[in-house]
């Protein structure tokens, strides 16, 4: 399989604090990659700057064989990388339909198809059409996070910590959803704190820790690390 | 009751009048703080400066020419404000950015005294709109009843332009996360420019109606239309447009009636009582934002 992303020798600093000090990873083709590691260790920080929203001081971020490091972000999106944000972070004072119309800006073609095909994906969303996204549950705005991401058409789908705050039961809706986008032919890039859903879920991790990653495997492997049950599982 | 509006109409048709020149200079203030969170305290002056360039065009060039010119030259110098002015201070704190607001509009109330020698300049005569015509017994000049007009229509479809289009989505994105409308692929910059341009088109039409009202332009002639229309959009909540729009009409129809009562020394005051007390009452205004943000 090939390389969908490369990421080469990432660094990236806010002020004078380095958040990442020289990180490596690669996304193959058609997979669900996870990176996992606990608060600040540049996780937000990775996504940030693949998508562009922040600057890398160094490294590159290879995507489909081109080097994108530091493009705008509206170059990057328009390529087929989009990222689902840490907090969902939609848009309160939309209804649910412009959620997703605004997801879809960089297209100028006939929405109809995606919009039926991320109401397929969640009918919650699709009964609630018009409502206002400020008012939607948060497992509601997690599902329309989502939809509104898939509504650039991506290739590569980043997730900035999807089960934040949601309880179990939405939070596995929530996962076998990723691996139906994953099956429909989305690569996706999985961040989380919760490793136990996210291993189980992943064909590849990477664990991160203050800046540098420090550990590599299978999702299975990870998951019966010793080190990593201690670290992120608390067994 | 119908006694006082008989006897008060010329006041009343006066108000509504400048209510909606003010209306029009008011959605500028108001667009730019919902999209920059910016007072842009430059948008009295360039409102000013739309009425100079019509003076200084219609010395040369025939009427059908000088008014396309002076709304794009309006439009274009606001353009250029927020690119010099504004846009390298988008990382900066909201007080510098306020702080060269200030400075720009010093800068034109300069300019526009260097180039008119600090005097009035007559406002030309734009054929019909100045020409005189009778409202139920008062006679007033025609600008008077097409100003509300024309600016319930445009105000309307600035509205369906926010609410339809594709860039009006965009914009209402911009103004409540750049770095989230950023992710969607929206180009914040090309936005913030269009808020600038839609402000001072409505600017510039303002202008040709209030001026051909008022008659001559100073350099500091800015100033209080611009003033009354900030107040205008505090009153109704700034950031909202249909609030601006109200906030505008309400002080203009106040003040002509309080000059109508023969307190004419009072009329301007009113406005800033009334800024006083919203400030104290409610400082949101009528439509302000609700603060919705869920941390
Ligand atoms: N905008 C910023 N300015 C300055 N420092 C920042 C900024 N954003 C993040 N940092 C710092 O960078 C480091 C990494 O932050 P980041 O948000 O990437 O961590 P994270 O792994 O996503 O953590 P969490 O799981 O809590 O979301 C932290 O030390 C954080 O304080
Ligand atoms: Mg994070």
């Amino acid at each position: 399989m090939s390389n969908i992303l490369e990421i080469k020798d990432l660094k990236v600093n806010y002020g004078g604090i380095e958040a990442v000090k020289g990180v490596s990873f690669d996304v193959e083709e058609g997979e669900i990659i996870t990176l996992i590691g606990s608060n600040g260790a540049g996780k937000s920080t990775i996504l940030n700057t693949i998508v562009g929203l922040v600057k890398a001081a160094s490294g590159n971020v290879i995507f489909q064989g081109q080097d994108i490091t530091n493009k705008d972000t509206n170059y990057i999106v328009s390529n087929g990388i989009t990222l689902v944000p840490e907090g969902r972070k939609i848009f309160p004072d939309m209804s649910v339909l412009e959620n997703l119309k605004i997801g879809a800006y960089m297209r100028n073609d006939d929405l109809s198809k995606d919009i039926e095909w991320v109401y397929s994906l969640f009918p919650r969303l699709k009964e609630r059409s018009w409502q206002l996204g400020g008012t939607l549950s948060g497992g509601e705005q997690q599902m329309l996070a989502v939809g509104r991401a898939l509504m650039s058409r991506p290739k590569l789908m980043m997730m900035d910590e999807p089960s934040l705050g949601l309880a179990p039961i939405i939070v596995r809706d929530i996962f076998s959803i990723i691996k139906e986008i994953n099956n429909q032919g989305v690569t996706i890039l999985l961040v989380e704190q919760n490793a136990n859903m996210a291993l189980k879920t992943a064909s590849k991790a990477y664990v991160l820790e203050t800046g540098n990653i420090t550990m590599t495997g299978s999702g299975e492997e990870l998951l019966h690390n010793e080190a990593i049950r201690e670290a992120y599982l608390g067994t | 009751m119908s006694d006082f509006i008989q006897a008060n109409l010329p006041y009343i048709l006066a108000g509504i009048s400048v209510g909606g020149q003010y209306a029009l200079i008011a959605i500028g203030y108001t667009m730019v703080y919902g999209i920059l969170r910016l007072i842009n305290f430059a948008h009295g002056d360039v409102f000013m400066a739309a009425g100079l360039i019509m003076i200084f065009a219609t010395a040369s060039l025939p009427m059908y020419i000088s008014i396309p010119l002076v709304i794009i030259a309006t439009v274009l110098l606001g353009v250029v404000i927020e690119r010099v002015a504004y846009k390298p201070l988008r990382s900066a704190p909201r007080m510098s950015v306020m702080i060269s607001a200030i400075g720009v509009s010093y800068l034109i109330q300069n300019c526009a005294l260097y180039f008119t020698g600090g005097l009035p300049r007559t406002y030309p005569a734009i054929p019909w709109l100045s020409d005189s015509i009778t409202i139920l017994g008062a006679t007033t000049k025609r600008v008077t009843a097409i100003t509300p007009i024309l600016t319930i229509i445009l105000v309307l479809a600035l509205v369906l332009f926010i609410k339809k289009t594709k860039v009006g989505l965009a914009m209402r994105a911009v103004s409540r996360d750049f770095q989230t409308s950023r992710l969607m692929g929206v180009k914040i910059d090309t936005v913030i420019s269009m808020t600038f341009i839609i402000g001072c088109l409505l600017a510039a039409i303002g202008s040709l109606l209030y001026f051909t009202n008022y008659q001559s332009v100073t350099p500091t002639a800015g100033a209080m239309p611009g003033l009354k229309a900030f107040v205008a959009a505090v009153f109704g909540g700034i950031g909202s447009i249909p609030g601006a729009v109200i906030g505008a009409f309400l002080i203009g129809i106040v003040e002509n009636i309080i000059k109508g009562i023969g307190w004419t020394t009072f009329s301007d005051a009113f406005t800033f009582v009334l800024l006083i007390v919203i400030l104290m009452v409610k400082p949101t205004g009528i439509f302000g934002e609700k603060n919705t943000d869920k941390v």
